[in-house]
């Protein structure tokens, strides 16, 4: 479940504009980003990071997939053996009519199918407790982890993110995994944080 | 990091004012940390009355049987299915912002997309209240489901317009709720992190499912709400065709008719539209987010309202010329006299029908009328009442005169119970709505913010400053870069 204890170096931006640059400087350097939370969505930064691109639309196919030979094979059992029922005598394999129930079958499927592999994934579900870096990050910085091994200088790190654009920089020493927990426990309210 | 990210000047900003990333939140999480107002309390107990109301008309129905209405031959169908078609008609504006718009790429969605989607799952959760209670011995509903029984097992019948219905509603509600609730984490993530009291911080904490805004997550997370769209607009098309089957494929003159399905969806669109508007209209003036939603994203709606109702008026054209160039006499029957003759028992709802839904909403080819609050919200409660009208002239006049004339109904009115019914859905409704208000971030924070930097009014003014300096860097770091 956990990944035991790990020192970071956490740099706080407060510009997407500064961000990438930082990045780009960072992997550069040869340090290792452990992950950037951002508020939204910001285009372009997996590729900074070098992440690979999510598979999770082909795990959407084959669940639709999945979906589609379902309704069919089970609509195919139910009309033409196991109960083949007399409808104005129109034919029992009546393929045509089963269309809607199939197609929504196909949707349902991929749709639910997603989601909890998306949850599977990041590890999302009720309860589920995680290290945050900065609670800001859900609002308005950009908050850059980099992980630290016993080689890393700190202080250099430290400066390194200074001279790249950081408004925030500290180092902390954080579960990586997750957990189950509740926010309330063990976590300083925002307004202890920060003075808003 | 390209240019396209640049939006034309021409464009009118999405969000007003002077904001950055922190006032956003700041704007849109304010109403969930205040304690709710007078009006809000005055509002939320009348729709709980109206639910109670609701729920004891059910009662009565429950107990002395469908008879509590005034259904009977030949009016098996009654308020109830107009008002679940009305129910579902509404839903589809919420899926036709999330999902259809982002596809298109409209920017403007993302200041009603989460209210909207929230108005489609409420709407559906009341328009399955109809069928199911419809059923008269609701304890048997789990006959529509094809589970294995000991009734043979005896299946259900999947040629069957009416459990293709079963199947589109359920399907439709559950993938509406998922994409709603997977676009709703981060921003509970948002209320969580900012939480003052420790309850706060324990409930939006569950919510948020442990979000933590991890690049990884953000890439998976736009990748499935993408897959999730491109799912939705199928499926959003696919449910009032579905449900225009229900009539469509049977032999009642007035339903029989092909023209249903994109006729249905239309009117289904603008109906959902003119709702989104009435409550859109509240919403930003109560919670004071006119900044995110402004007058643009009201214009923008109207014009899908303009559009819509356009469409249905086609439609409605076509199916009277049809029934004359048919020649079929229980089809010219159904149009000129049952619906046309405004002097038969019913040609009044058909002719205030044509007056909501396809002459008033021509007003909106002007665009002041389009930017008029006043008139917006006024057009927005004729359309919803006209499109109530459009299903129940499509449902009633067509039956009360079947082929036997000595089985007419001379008149069918509702019961108070069959009112009250609706009425509590109105309640179930605005109950969910009012809490949905207080306790959920009305507007999708993560994709206001996204906008923000390419939409925002103070960015936008200084755009073009930013434009030309960053097309230099753009060259030297990116296409310098790329060799």
């Amino acid at each position: 479940m956990a990944g035991g204890q790990k020192k970071f170096v956490v740099g706080s931006f407060d510009d997407e504009a500064v961000l990438f640059p930082a990045v780009k400087k960072v992997r550069k350097a040869g340090y290792k980003i452990h992950d950037v939370y951002t508020p939204f969505p910001v285009h372009g930064l997996d590729h900074a990071m070098g992440l690979r691109e999510t598979s999770i639309h082909t795990a959407g196919f084959i669940y639709a997939v999945t979906g589609t030979t379902t309704a069919v094979t089970f609509m195919s059992w139910v009309f033409t053996k196991d109960w083949p029922l007399n409808i104005g005598g129109k034919p029992h394999f009546a393929l045509p009519a089963w269309i809607p129930i199939t197609f929504e079958l196909t949707v349902l499927f991929a749709a639910v199918g997603m989601v909890l592999t998306f949850c599977y994934l990041c590890n999302l579900a009720p309860f589920v407790k995680k290290h945050i870096f900065h609670p800001r990050a859900t609002d308005d910085l950009f908050v850059m982890a980099i992980e630290c091994t016993d080689k890393t200088n700190d202080a250099e790190v430290q400066s390194f993110l200074e001279n790249a654009g950081a408004k925030e920089i500290n180092v902390q020493v954080a579960e990586t995994g997750w957990w189950i927990g509740r926010y309330d426990r063990e976590q300083k309210l925002y307004k202890e944080e920060k003075g808003y | 990091m390209s240019l396209l990210k640049y939006e034309s000047q021409q464009r009118e900003p999405l969000v007003d004012g002077n904001k950055d990333y922190h006032q956003v939140t700041e704007d849109i999480v304010r109403p969930i940390e205040m304690k709710p107002s007078r009006l809000w309390y005055i509002g939320f107990y009348i729709s709980v009355a109206l639910l109670l109301f609701g729920v004891y008309s059910i009662y009565r129905e429950v107990t002395y049987g469908i008879g509590q209405w005034n259904l009977n031959k030949t009016i098996g169908w009654g308020w109830d299915i107009t008002n679940f078609v009305w129910w579902v008609g509404i839903g589809h504006a919420g899926t036709l912002i999330s999902a259809i718009l982002l596809l298109f790429r409209q920017g403007w969605r993302t200041g009603v997309n989460r209210a909207a989607e929230a108005m489609t799952i409420f709407a559906v959760m009341c328009a399955g209240q109809f069928p199911i209670w419809h059923m008269g011995r609701v304890w048997m509903a789990m006959f529509v489901l094809p589970y294995p029984n000991t009734r043979g097992p005896l299946w259900v019948n999947f040629n069957s317009p009416l459990l293709w219905d079963v199947f589109a509603i359920s399907t439709y509600f559950t993938v509406s709720l998922l994409f709603w609730y997977s676009g709703l984490l981060p921003d509970f993530a948002t209320v969580r992190d900012r939480a003052k009291t420790k309850f706060r911080k324990m409930m939006y904490g569950v919510a948020a499912f442990g979000w933590s805004g991890s690049t990884k997550h953000w890439q998976r997370h736009e990748s499935l709400s993408l897959v999730l769209a491109g799912l939705s607009t199928p499926l959003v098309l696919s449910v009032h065709t579905i449900v225009s089957f229900d009539f469509a494929t049977s032999i009642v003159p007035g339903w029989h008719t092909t023209i249903f399905p994109p006729y249905f969806v239309a009117g289904a669109i603008f109906s959902g539209f003119a709702m989104v508007q009435t409550l859109m209209i509240v919403v930003r003036k109560v919670l004071n987010l006119q900044d995110y939603i402004t007058l643009g994203h009201i214009e923008a709606m109207n014009k899908v309202i303009v559009l819509t109702g356009s469409i249905v008026g086609c439609a409605y054209l076509t199916e009277l010329f049809i029934a004359w160039y048919g020649q079929n006499q229980y089809e010219q029957w159904a149009f000129f006299e049952n619906r046309g003759n405004l002097f038969s028992p019913y040609g009044w709802s058909y002719y205030l029908m044509m007056f909501c839904n396809v002459v008033s909403p021509q007003l909106f080819w002007s665009r002041k009328l389009r930017r008029n609050i006043t008139v917006t919200f006024f057009m927005s409660i004729i359309v919803n009442i006209g499109m109530w009208f459009e299903r129940f002239v499509i449902i009633v006049t067509s039956v009360y005169r079947d082929f036997l004339p000595s089985s007419w109904s001379t008149y069918y009115s509702p019961s108070i119970w069959e009112i009250g019914f609706y009425l509590g859905t109105f309640g179930l409704f605005f109950t969910c709505f009012f809490l949905f208000g207080k306790y959920f971030p009305v507007i999708a924070i993560a994709e206001i913010k996204a906008v923000l930097k390419t939409s925002g009014e103070n960015y936008k003014a200084k755009m073009t400053d930013i434009e030309k300096a960053d097309a230099e860097k753009f060259y030297i770091e990116e296409v310098e870069h790329a060799h």
